[in-house]
């Protein structure tokens, strides 16, 4: 018999949070097993879906703001590149948003039903989104081949940006998830951030891009609060090879987006997480 | 060894007067909105609503605990604290050992999802070790009888399979506690009764057990001790007999009699009026409630306003769905002016368990209703039960014992 005596009450602290929640791994394996499955399962081209959603979203993004907007005069490389880049750590953190911000809801049926840590259900979510993301990066490598362009060394901090790239997106979402709790209005707004965040974003062009024309320092400037700005040229220095210098005035306004949404947004999730069931 | 013990444990939700949460962002705003303008007085005034008040009470290994209550007592409330669903406001709660609930079965199950992964996904939700998972998969498959199903997503399940699969895995949990939420209200008689073999099994394996269910004769048959709740209170808490004895005295809506000494005031027209109907238990019963066992009386006493009128009184016995058990009728005969008084006897070992309602009709010249005094009657029949194991709802309107089975062997072989 287990002899460990367990005492519920409503203070828990933090050694005792974090202890359970590792207790509970398996569960965050199986969880972030299902969503996998589920996603791909009744659909007649399966995994294929991930590939067409990389491919034409970089084919079109390349057209209208290459070709068209004629975006791709100056570039050293074939642009098609730069957008593929771009467009694959959007995907993975627009992905990753709005599945952490809906975790939640989606999942009320285990969270009135049956106890366990509930940060395990938006971290599970963590793995959703790589699914495309490695899709987009075969994508890549396919256009790599085609171009007859070859990647340098840099490429192994690959698993490193992604992993910023959750983080940030994990943040906002987890304090989004627990608004859509209570209003339900969140799952919109997220919804509009995606959209208009693929313009606003440098997904389809470069960082360079915002200082032209007229305020173009202070657009530049504003440009670098964005987290996805930071996760991008990040990823454009590991993937382009020389093409793109590490950007330093993204990268830091990154990590302290980082620092600061992550340890907020946990502290305001188990702030909430006792009354989920009473809203949800 | 006391293996959970609750201590003051309360719970308090904030209901919003106006009837209104903010539910919605708008909602919030506005509220807001108001505050600014009343200058800092919130437009609604908060108002609590304590589910639960200083519980406590210990459990002991290999109790069977049921947790009596009307709908709203605090229940539900009180074990979705003891499986951590929800945090108590004040109080805490001591568990030694692992335990398990089961607040319904086939938590978390996905229908797109097979049998098989299905089983991994409940038993890591309900907090089993995938090693645990793999040791008892063929038990559990067993247990719910569809192994030829196992690789079919759940969604092509039929509900009855669903429920056995559900079921199957929370049996194979082992935990020290195991806590049971109505899950017997679901299924068909045959699985009822193989869970409830199977609840038995976990309390003689000297485990502990938490069963809370709106069948009393289930709760009775099963449990040794009970806690009964009332708007959030611990009313009383002992063996499961003086438990379920108290519960019933405060919920039934009895009215085993009524009497009016003044004609003015009694019910009737201007032929019959009401004086007395009361049913009383036979003098042989003993124990205090009625059961099915108890033969019973049914006294009616009415004036009688018109000289050399042919009466007969015709009685209605309803149960508690409204269905008629029986109607029968006595002779008519001629009165005088003045009271007139029948009996119907009800013999014991006849009516089955449940809340009955009885009307009575006084009938003139053999066809004409005179005066149709309904719902006069209202009682329960508590179960009784010997020389046997089975302690799901006995099924039929009544349990007439008087209709024997006579078996004999006939041949020898």
């Amino acid at each position: 018999m287990d002899s460990r005596v367990r005492v519920i009450t409503n203070k828990k602290s933090i050694s005792e949070y974090i202890a359970e929640i590792w207790d509970y791994n398996e569960l965050f394996w199986i969880l972030a097993k299902r969503d996998i499955i589920v996603k791909y399962k009744q659909a007649v081209l399966g995994v294929g879906w991930a590939a067409i959603r990389p491919l034409i979203t970089t084919l079109v993004m390349a057209l209208a703001f290459g070709r068209l907007g004629k975006l791709d005069v100056q570039s050293t490389i074939p642009y098609i590149l730069i957008v593929s880049v771009g467009v694959t750590v959007w995907l993975y953190f627009s992905q990753s948003l709005t599945t952490i911000s809906t975790s939640l809801v989606l999942n009320s049926n285990l969270v009135t039903k049956v106890y366990f840590p509930r940060l395990i259900i938006p971290l599970s979510s963590i793995f959703i989104g790589l699914v495309d993301v490695v899709v987009s990066l075969v994508v890549f490598a396919g256009l790599c081949l085609f171009y007859q362009y070859i990647p340098d060394w840099k490429i192994i901090f690959i698993p490193f940006i992604l992993i910023l790239t959750f983080l940030a997106s994990f943040g906002i979402g987890l304090i989004a998830a627990v608004l859509n709790v209570k209003y339900r209005d969140i799952g919109q707004v997220i919804s509009f951030v995606v959209q208009f965040g693929t313009f606003l974003s440098p997904v389809a062009y470069l960082t360079s891009a915002y200082r032209g024309g007229e305020n173009g320092e202070l657009l530049y400037q504003l440009a670098m609060l964005n987290p996805v700005t930071g996760c991008i040229d990040a990823m454009r220095w590991a993937m382009l090879g020389d093409f793109a210098a590490f950007n330093w005035s993204s990268f830091i306004p990154l990590v302290l987006f980082i620092l600061i949404t992550f340890f907020y947004s946990i502290r305001f999730f188990r702030k909430h997480e006792d009354t989920f069931v009473d809203y949800i | 060894m006391t293996v959970l013990s609750v201590e003051n444990i309360s719970k308090r939700y904030t209901l919003n007067s106006k009837g209104k949460s903010n539910d919605d962002f708008r909602d919030t705003i506005t509220g807001w909105s108001k505050q600014l303008f009343s200058g800092g007085k919130s437009g609604n005034t908060k108002e609590d609503f304590w589910a639960l008040k200083n519980i406590s009470f210990e459990v002991q290994q290999g109790d069977r605990l049921g947790l009596v209550g009307a709908n709203g007592a605090g229940k539900s409330t009180l074990l979705k604290i003891l499986s951590q669903i929800t945090e108590p406001t004040t109080g805490s709660i001591r568990i030694r050992g692992r335990m398990a609930s089961l607040l319904e079965v086939g938590t978390g199950f996905h229908p797109e999802l097979t049998g098989r992964e299905n089983i991994f996904l409940n038993g890591a939700i309900l907090g089993m070790k995938k090693a645990e998972i793999h040791r008892h998969f063929d038990a559990i498959v067993d247990f719910a009888g569809i192994e030829k199903f196992i690789d079919t997503p759940v969604k092509r399940y039929s509900s009855g399979m669903y429920v056995r699969l559900g079921f199957a895995i929370a049996a194979h949990l082992e935990p020290e506690i195991l806590v049971v939420d109505e899950v017997l209200a679901v299924g068909d008689a045959d699985f009822q009764k193989k869970s409830i073999g199977k609840m038995r099994d976990v309390s003689n394996s000297g485990r502990t057990l938490l069963f809370v269910s709106h069948n009393l004769t289930a709760v009775q048959g099963l449990c040794n001790r009970g806690a009964y709740l009332r708007s959030g209170e611990l009313v009383r808490f002992g063996p499961i007999d003086d438990v379920i004895t108290e519960y019933v005295k405060n919920v039934s809506k009895f009215q085993l009699a009524q009497s009016w000494t003044d004609p003015d005031l009694a019910p009737g027209n201007d032929f019959v009026k009401i004086k007395t109907i009361r049913l009383v238990p036979d003098e042989s019963h003993t124990r205090p409630n009625l059961d099915t066992t108890t033969p019973l009386r049914l006294e009616l006493e009415y004036w009688n306003f018109v000289e050399n009128a042919e009466l007969n009184v015709s009685v209605f016995l309803y149960s508690m769905t409204g269905e008629c058990i029986f109607n029968i009728g006595d002779e008519a005969q001629l009165y005088r002016k003045g009271t007139v008084k029948s009996v119907c006897e009800i013999p014991g070992d006849f009516l089955n368990d449940g809340s009955y309602y009885i009307s009575v009709m006084i009938v003139r010249d053999r066809l004409a209703p005179v005066y149709f005094f309904e719902d006069a009657i209202a009682f329960d029949i508590l179960d009784y039960r010997e020389g046997t194991d089975w302690v799901g709802k006995w099924p039929g309107a009544i349990r007439p014992k008087m209709i024997g089975i006579k078996s004999w062997q006939t041949e020898l072989s």
